[in-house]
Formats: C-alpha cells, sequence, structure tokens
C-alpha cells in the first residue's frame, strides 16, 4: 500500500519534470528539472527492488552528466530562445505526427500480450541467493563481457572523434613551454615607462607590448613573430 | 544462459587482435613526430587487417560468450568480404591529399580499423544486444570520418547530416528492439525463431518491432526509402572514406538484416516478405532514375549503391538457401567493382585537387588509356553486361526470385538495370568519344593498384564464380539451412 502510495508520487513527480524539462524557456531550469527527474526515477528503482541500480542513477546521472549539463549550458552563451524560433512553426506538425505515433503506440500496447515461452525464459542465471550488485555483476562482467568490451571501444571512437575533430594544432596556435615560463623574470616582461602628465599611451606607440618575451613562447607566425626571431622551434604541423 | 565455462572466447579471435592491434596502433600514432605519423599508422592498419584476415580462417567455428557471438561459415564469409573493403578503402588512403595537399590525419586509419570491427561484431551477432553494440561501434566511427576533411563545408555537413539522421536510425532501431524484446521476453536469435513459431497470431507490438528494426537496418544500407542522406554524405566526405562507407558497413548491415530475418523472424518469412519487396524495388527503381541528371561522379556512386543494395536485395526475400547464396554473390561482385571504381574516381586530380565532374573525364581514353579501361571495365559490370562480375550478380539475383515466384520484383529489376546502363554507358561514352580536355596527374601507385587489382577480379569473376559458388552456398546453409 504504502509502496503504491510512493509509486505514484515519484512516477507523478517523474512526468511532470520530463515536460518541465522540455517546456520552461530558461535552460538552467531545464536542466534542474532533469535533475529532478533522476532523482525520481532512482526512486522507482528502489521500489522495485534495484537499490544498486537506483544509486548508479544518482551518482553517475545527477552526480556527473547533469552537473556537466549544467556547466555547458551556463558557460556556452546559446540564445535558447532563438533556437527555438521555428517551434511555432512546425507545432502543428509535429503535434500531428505525435498524435499518431501514440496512436499506434496505443493500437499496439493494448493488444499487449506476451508470447507464452516469455514468461518461463529467465534472462539470469539463477540469482536468487545473490545480492542485486553481484547479479548485475555477473551479467555484465561474466556473461556479457564481450558487450562490455566492445562498449568500451565505442567510448574510445567517441574520445578519438572529439579530439580528431575539434584540435586545431595549427602552427599558429600557441603553445605552453612550461620550462620557459618558469624562467621568466619580471624584468623579461615588465618594461617601467614614465608618462610625463597630460600624455597618453597614443603618444608612446600605443599600448606596449613585451620585448622578446613572446617570442620565446610563442610558436612561429603567432602575433606576428617572425620566425627568425623566434625562440622557440618546433616541427612543422601536419 | 551459458555458464562461465561455456564462454569459448577463441571465437571472437579475430576481433580481439584487430581491437589490440587498433589500440596499439593509435598509441604508435600519438609517439611518432608530427607530420610523419600517416604513412607508418596506414602501413601498420593493412598489416593488422591482414593478420585479421588470416585469423578469421583460424578462429573455431561455434558460439561463444553466452550466446551473444557466433562464429560459421556465413560469418567467415562476410568478415573477409568486409576486411577486403576495408582494406581497399585503406589503401586508397594512403596517397591522398586533400585541398591543402596535406595527408589525412593519422586517426584516419585507425577509425576505419575500430569502423571494421564493429562491422565484424555485427555479422558475428545471435544477440540483439551484440547488433546494437555494432552497429553503433561501427557507425560512431563512420561519422567521425565523414566529417575528418575539417577545412571542407561539404564534409562537415555530410558528418553532421549522417550523425543527426544516424542517431534517429539508431533510435528506432533501439526502440524496435525494445517492443521484440517487451513482447518475447528474449534477445538472442534461436529464442526468437523459437518465439515466433509457438504463436499463430503474431501480437501487434511484435509486427511494430520487427518493423522498426527493418527501418534501422535500411537506414544504414539506405535503402529507398530512407536514403535521402546518401547523395549528400558521398559527396561530402573525403573520397577514401566514401569508399569505405560504400562497402564495408553496407556489408555488415547486410549479413545483420540476413541473419535477423533469416535466423529469428525466419519462420514468418510471408509476413515481412512483401515489406521488403516493395524497398526492393523503389530502391532498384530510385537508383536508377534519379542518378540520370547527376554530373557529380560522387553522388552518381550514391544513387548507384542505392540502387545494388536494391538488388541484393532480392535474395534475402526468396528466403531460402539459394537466395542467401545469391545475395553473398551479389555482394562478392559490388565488392570488387565498387572499390575499383572509387580506386579511378580517387585518381581524378588535376595539379593536385580533385575533380568530380562527369565532364572532367573526356576523352580519358586518349591521356590515360590505363585507368579509362579501368573505369571502363567497372561501368560495364555495373551496368550487368557479361562477362563481368555484375552480370553474374545480377544473374543469380533475377534466376533466384524468378524461381520463388516473385515476378513482379524480377521483371522490376530488369526494367531498372536497362535503365540504369544509360548512365554508366555515359560515362563510358564521355571517356571514350568525347573530346579530351586537360588530363589527371598521374596516379599513386597504390591507387594503380587497387584499380588494377580489381579490374582483374571483376574481368575473371568467372573464372572464380565456381568456388566462390561452394563457399557461399557453405554460408548459405550455415545461415538459413
Amino acid at each position: 500500500m504504502i509502496a503504491q502510495l510512493f509509486f505514484y508520487i515519484f512516477a507523478g513527480v517523474l512526468l511532470f519534470s520530463a515536460a518541465m524539462v522540455i517546456t520552461v524557456r530558461n535552460p538552467v531550469y531545464s536542466v534542474l528539472f532533469l535533475i529532478l527527474g533522476f532523482f525520481n526515477a532512482a526512486g522507482l528503482f528502489l521500489i522495485a527492488g534495484a537499490e544498486f541500480l537506483a544509486m548508479l542513477l544518482i551518482i553517475v546521472y545527477v552526480g556527473a552528466i547533469a552537473v556537466l549539463f549544467l556547466f555547458v549550458v551556463m558557460m556556452l552563451d546559446i540564445d535558447f530562445s532563438r533556437l527555438r524560433e521555428g517551434f511555432q512553426k512546425y507545432a502543428f506538425f509535429g503535434l500531428c505526427l505525435g498524435l499518431v505515433l501514440l496512436l499506434e503506440l496505443c493500437m499496439a500496447l493494448s493488444h499487449w500480450k506476451m508470447i507464452p515461452p516469455a514468461s518461463v525464459v529467465s534472462l539470469t542465471a539463477n540469482v536468487q541467493h545473490l545480492s542485486n550488485t553481484e547479479a548485475l555483476g555477473t551479467l555484465v562482467y561474466t556473461h556479457y563481457v564481450l558487450l562490455f568490451q566492445a562498449c568500451g571501444i565505442v567510448l574510445l571512437v567517441a574520445m578519438m572523434g572529439a579530439i580528431t575533430l575539434t584540435l586545431r594544432d595549427h602552427s599558429t596556435s600557441r603553445r605552453q613551454n612550461i620550462a620557459r615560463q618558469h624562467n621568466r623574470k619580471s624584468a623579461d616582461t615588465l618594461e617601467l615607462v614614465t608618462v610625463r602628465l597630460g600624455e597618453s599611451v597614443i603618444e608612446h606607440g600605443g599600448i606596449l607590448r613585451p620585448k622578446g618575451s613572446y617570442d620565446e613562447i610563442a610558436a612561429p607566425g603567432s602575433y606576428g613573430v617572425e620566425e627568425s626571431k623566434c625562440l622557440y622551434k618546433e616541427e612543422k604541423g601536419e | 544462459m551459458g555458464v562461465p565455462s561455456l564462454l569459448n572466447w577463441a571465437v571472437a579471435l579475430p576481433e580481439i587482435v584487430l581491437t589490440l592491434a587498433g589500440s596499439i596502433i593509435l598509441v604508435v600514432g600519438v609517439f611518432l613526430r608530427r607530420g610523419k605519423r600517416f604513412f607508418p599508422v596506414v602501413i601498420l592498419s593493412i598489416a593488422a587487417l591482414l593478420l585479421t584476415a588470416f585469423l578469421v580462417f583460424l578462429a573455431p567455428s561455434g558460439v561463444g560468450y553466452s550466446e551473444t557471438f557466433v562464429n560459421d561459415a556465413f560469418a567467415r564469409f562476410m568478415k573477409l568480404l568486409i576486411i577486403i573493403g576495408g582494406g581497399a578503402a585503406i589503401i586508397l588512403s594512403v596517397s591522398y591529399r586533400g585541398d591543402e595537399q596535406k595527408p589525412l590525419p593519422f586517426e584516419v586509419p585507425v577509425l576505419m580499423l575500430f569502423s571494421t570491427l564493429g562491422a565484424m561484431l555485427m555479422v558475428s551477432s545471435i544477440n540483439l544486444m551484440a547488433l546494437f553494440v555494432g552497429l553503433e561501434l561501427s557507425s560512431l566511427a563512420i561519422y567521425i570520418l565523414c566529417a575528418a576533411g575539417r577545412e571542407n563545408v561539404l564534409s562537415s555537413e555530410a558528418g553532421l547530416k549522417y550523425f543527426i539522421l544516424g542517431s534517429l536510425a539508431s533510435g528506432l532501431l533501439l526502440y524496435g528492439i525494445s517492443l521484440v524484446y517487451g513482447y518475447t521476453g528474449t534477445m538472442e536469435y534461436h529464442g526468437l525463431i523459437n518465439a515466433v513459431r509457438s504463436v499463430d497470431a503474431l501480437p501487434m507490438g511484435l509486427v511494430v518491432g520487427i518493423v522498426f528494426i527493418l527501418v534501422g537496418l535500411c537506414f544504414k544500407l539506405s535503402i529507398v526509402p530512407f536514403h535521402m542522406w546518401t547523395p549528400d554524405v558521398y559527396q561530402g566526405s573525403l573520397t577514401p572514406v566514401t569508399a569505405y562507407m560504400s562497402v564495408a558497413p553496407k556489408f555488415a548491415a547486410f549479413a545483420l538484416l540476413l541473419r535477423v530475418m533469416l535466423e529469428s523472424f525466419g519462420g514468418i518469412a510471408p509476413r515481412w516478405a512483401l515489406l521488403l519487396e516493395a524497398v526492393s524495388m523503389l530502391s532498384m527503381l530510385y537508383g536508377a532514375l534519379a542518378a540520370i541528371p547527376q554530373s557529380n561522379i560522387k553522388r552518381l556512386m550514391a544513387y548507384s549503391s542505392i540502387g545494388h543494395m536494391g538488388y541484393a536485395m532480392m535474395g534475402l526475400i526468396a528466403d531460402s538457401v539459394v537466395g542467401v547464396q545469391a545475395t553473398l554473390i551479389y555482394l562478392a561482385a559490388y565488392l570488387f567493382m565498387n572499390s575499383g571504381a572509387f580506386a579511378c574516381i580517387s585518381a581524378m586530380r588535376r595539379k593536385g585537387y580533385e575533380v568530380f565532374g562527369i565532364e572532367d573525364l573526356a576523352g580519358l581514353s586518349k591521356t590515360d588509356p590505363g585507368m579509362a579501361a579501368a573505369m571502363a571495365i567497372f561501368m560495364f559490370s555495373m551496368a550487368g553486361v557479361p562477362p563481368l562480375a555484375g552480370f553474374f550478380g545480377k544473374f543469380v539475383v533475377f534466376a533466384t526470385a524468378w524461381q520463388s515466384g516473385f515476378y513482379t520484383l524480377v521483371a522490376v529489376g530488369v526494367i531498372s538495370s536497362v535503365i540504369g546502363a544509360y548512365y554508366y554507358l555515359r560515362i563510358v561514352k564521355v571517356m571514350y568519344f568525347d573530346a579530351p580536355v586537360q588530363a589527371f596527374d598521374r596516379p599513386a601507385p597504390s591507387l594503380m593498384f587497387v584499380s588494377g587489382s580489381m579490374s582483374v577480379a571483376t574481368v575473371l569473376f568467372v573464372v572464380f564464380l565456381g568456388p566462390l559458388m561452394t563457399v557461399a552456398q557453405q554460408a548459405a546453409v550455415a545461415l538459413a539451412g
């Protein structure tokens, strides 16, 4: 009885927050609702007796992914209201499509009948005596070890993709040379200039750039540094 | 559900070795000096593929990894085709230079290796989960490869377009898998076939699930009406990537389609045969008609591949050992002529810049008779002119479909191959009868190697047709027997 009550509470809040994620205008609120949704989904898992999955959902999704997402939303200056400009135009068409899909799903689900052998098929080995975590571990690391490893390769490929597609290692990009940075003294970079009353920087040739020190740390080509003057030589990029 | 002692890890030996080789090559590439990375990496990648191909023969047959992975004659046959296609694409990338005349990023051959790995996993999957993981591995690598030409707007467009549409298709596929799982309670193919055979009337949800799985796979095969991405992605991607995309992932998706439809839903073939018949006819007709106004040869090849996938599907619809055998023969013929044609397309360069216009080929027979002859062989073969490879491919699928009583399908196939012959032969006409324009650069030895060997294979297809038929029959028996 009490479990049923909690089920309806969790499920209701989950549906509400899921709807809010896609309807609120402010993207930060949207991410916060997403986090609320994750918490409620974790509650549903708890009711189903999958406590390990519930904790995993909170640690991984709330702890890492949603917070990361929040960072991205706050750091990137994306005008989400402009992204949604086309929404009104396509709303009717989208609604129609959604309605058709919903009707089809209702039709499909109203005939819900599991194929008879399905109810007797046990997907897992006999796990009565195992704890939740143990059962999951056996499945993931023993039975489906091939799939687990293949998922690892998928992640490796995704990482390679992110690096290949975004790392722009041009000859003009400024790379760090930590040893040089550490060796710099204030005299190398600071220059004291006496400016008389009433004069501005214009009379002194604009804002002064430190002499030489850029040449030492910058790669050839950046900030108009000529290659011959550059102390920090390097291979040509590919 | 198998127990750990039944893990039988040796069945996946080629995949394990390819994974290790790919990771090692990646690390080697990172530690090499900048600007000198590509060539060693590409040579190592080709060596890794050769080793994998060798291991495909050595790996024992059987089921392993708790009923998720199988190694049988069919898997071996498809893996070899995939490795040949992937290897040809990697060889094409050796001499490839972008518009800035620099070699490709060294990640490209490594990504092709991982994509090949995904394709091999797909071929060997006997579980819907393994299917999905393999498909994602293979596709994810291809999304990245498509966008690899970063200085090129078209390449970025191709990558983005393929990524968005591909994710949508993956979503549909996953949804279909979840429906099938929900109604049958199993994801293993042999469990599925028992489940669908045990009932008289299929539940509605299961049918929806099967259709969604079909849609997801047809997208990867660029079968009409899920083909919209193909011309843009083929045109925008770098030429070696296009060559890769048109072969290895297509074969893997076809292997999946054969395995899923025949191994798990084989008992209910009459129910899905009509659906596949319709998309097959549409693909053949669309591929033939839409290619006619094209002036860009890569777009033309895109429509051509749409058509070819339609022809290859005819064998699947026949739902028999002979049908599978016919499809396998067709795919083998397609592999040779397609890889060869892309080698010729890669050689279309003037002063280091790629050109893709069909009119750029004008008078090629005067300026470069060898390349013109090779291209003519591939075009004749694609049009289905005897005694080249494409003719035998078309012949076996038509014969099988005719014997199984799909007369309309055969009629549409014959009509569309006659229409298709027009645009293939137009290229030959442009090469041999038009006034020569400026000559192309001298093709790199790697391109000459691929186009030469593939044209030999296309011409001499008839010689090894007999043994190929035998091998394909063994593969088909393993699958549908």
